[in-house]
């Protein structure tokens, strides 16, 4: 039972993790019908800055470092999602191809430039002592990190959803996803809609940088990309341009990772997602959420 | 009396698309104030020409609403100078329940005419937090209407098939909606009913093979059997 709460948890964690990447890529897919292979780099560049900001208040309670880290993480995320979408993505709309090859690009520069600017090796980020500790649930010492992480990913989730469901431009985004023409026939600059769901996924990917730093305990330059795989797998199970049905992938998807890996050979937790993915594909091509695209 | 001053002047509308030309120099004026219609057989460019007005699809050519170019313009720029889209397909958001699709057409500062849209389709007060994708093609069209009159500052209402696979009665009411938003925007009607489009048009604009072939007053058209065969390709005479 022990073993059970600690892998359900940590897998939980896992997937929250998952979800703040994922919830940005799927809206961003859903409305703009950009496969945005730049998002690790939001993660990677925003976990870095983060690290970097605390470093700077070197001086101040690890409580107040972390913070700053994670504050700057997510605006540093934001603008850089948003700068790529302005400068790269636009003027690439409807050119898929152009669109893969620059995001692409962008990934790979950008984890070259951190790699040379920080080096290869892993940075431990200054956490606060309760962070460092553990909990107790049904008899499992849960690490502290796997609850914070869900409960940043619970408040996100909470907040898009309000968000979509609460707000003009959530409003806008919903109908975007479904049909982008008409909602340009209603009158809307279906463009501002676009940004800022690039500035809200760059930011919700930046804020899975630093809490992937809080949760493996340091950053590194590779973690966005391999992350990012899980994402996209985790985006196309939950249903493209469905945030809920990111969440349940990404649940679903952490918590099997997990257990498969405790339980089976080394390497069969990661191979069982790509096997659900699979399924997932053949059975409910539009995934959870059963979206037609 | 003088003739209603031109609202829409189309001139020399060029629309490509892959490699076909649909439209091939369309030019036509719509007078303001009533239903122009925009006939022909299927395939024409009639569909085309309203997504070409409303710039949906690129196109070369002059479209001129109330003397000013549109042309330049963005979709959503064109649509906030008064120019509301009903489209063939209805394109409602199937997602958004119906209360939500007509508050995404609420336009900032334009007079919302709700009570005029519930006026003529109260089924939408009584099914506002219906998802849009469950409700049946009649109210999905009354849905695409609503949207469209919502905006009191809309100037012409671009409105293509509206009667495509309803049910007699259905068509009935939507019929007496058009009449109605006759009333307060000028309307550029698609339509392939012919006693429908008779019953509901003043001035006709025909379609063939992207080029416009009749332009003059509906009675004229449809009380000729030789020019109605001729432009529409059937005994369109006399259709009531």
């Amino acid at each position: 039972m022990t073993t059970i709460a600690l892998l359900l948890i940590t897998g939980l964690g896992l997937g929250a993790l998952y979800f703040l990447i994922a919830a940005g890529l799927s809206l961003i897919w859903g409305l703009m019908r950009v496969l945005n292979f730049a998002h690790g780099a939001f993660f990677t560049v925003a976990a870095y800055a983060g690290w970097s900001a605390s470093g700077l208040v070197g001086g101040a309670s690890p409580e107040l470092q972390w913070l700053v880290a994670v504050a700057v993480a997510v605006v540093v995320g934001g603008a850089f999602a948003t700068l790529t979408e302005v400068v790269l993505i636009r003027p690439l709309y409807a050119r898929h191809v152009g669109q893969v090859l620059v995001t692409v690009g962008l990934a790979l520069a950008t984890i070259s430039l951190v790699q040379g600017g920080f080096g290869s090796d892993p940075k431990r980020l200054a956490l606060p002592a309760w962070m460092t500790g553990t909990t107790t649930i049904v008899g499992a010492n849960i690490p502290n990190t796997r609850l914070l992480v869900i409960a940043f990913a619970l408040a996100v989730f909470a907040l898009l959803i309000f968000f979509l469901r609460r707000t003009r431009f959530g409003l806008i985004v919903r109908a975007g996803v479904e049909n982008r023409a008409m909602v340009q026939a209603l009158g809307i600059d279906v463009q501002r809609a676009f940004t800022l769901v690039f500035a809200i996924g760059g930011m919700a990917a930046g804020l899975a940088g630093i809490l992937a730093g809080t949760y493996y305990g340091t950053i590194d330059p590779g973690r966005g990309t391999s992350m990012l795989i899980f994402a996209f797998i985790v985006v196309i199970i939950g249903g493209l341009g469905s945030v809920t049905g990111s969440a349940v992938a990404a649940i679903v998807v952490g918590v099997l990772q997990q257990f498969l890996n405790f339980y089976g050979a080394a390497g069969v937790g990661d191979f069982s997602v790509v096997l659900l993915l699979a399924i997932v594909l053949l059975v409910r091509p539009g995934g959870f959420s059963g979206a037609s695209t | 009396m003088s003739a209603p001053a031109t609202l829409l002047a189309v001139r020399d509308l060029n629309v490509y698309l892959a490699e076909s030309h649909i439209l091939q120099g369309v030019s036509f004026d719509v007078r303001a104030g009533g239903i122009t219609g925009l006939l022909g057989r299927n395939g024409v460019g009639k569909t085309t020409t309203l997504r070409g007005i409303l710039g949906l699809v690129p196109r070369t050519g002059s479209v001129v609403l109330e003397g000013a170019e549109t042309t330049k313009l963005a979709v959503h720029e064109i649509v906030r100078r008064g120019v509301a889209y009903v489209p063939e397909d209805r394109d409602v958001f199937a997602g958004l329940t119906v209360e939500e699709n007509l508050r995404l057409a609420e336009r900032a500062g334009a007079p919302l005419r709700y009570d005029l849209v519930y006026e003529l389709f109260p089924e939408l007060e009584q099914r506002a937090a219906q998802k849009a994708g469950t409700l049946s093609g009649g109210q999905q069209q009354m849905v695409a209407l609503a949207r469209a009159l919502l905006n009191g500052d809309n100037r012409i209402l671009l409105v293509d098939e509206p009667t495509k696979g309803l049910a007699p009665l259905v068509v009935r009411h939507v019929v007496e909606a058009l009449r109605r938003a006759a009333e307060v925007a000028t309307i550029l009607l698609v339509e392939q009913n012919l006693s429908v489009a008779h019953s509901l048009v003043r001035d006709v604009i025909v379609l063939d093979q992207g080029r416009v072939s009749f332009i003059g007053d509906v009675d004229q058209l449809m009380g000729d059997a030789a020019l109605a065969r001729r432009h529409l390709g059937l005994a369109a005479a006399g259709s009531h």
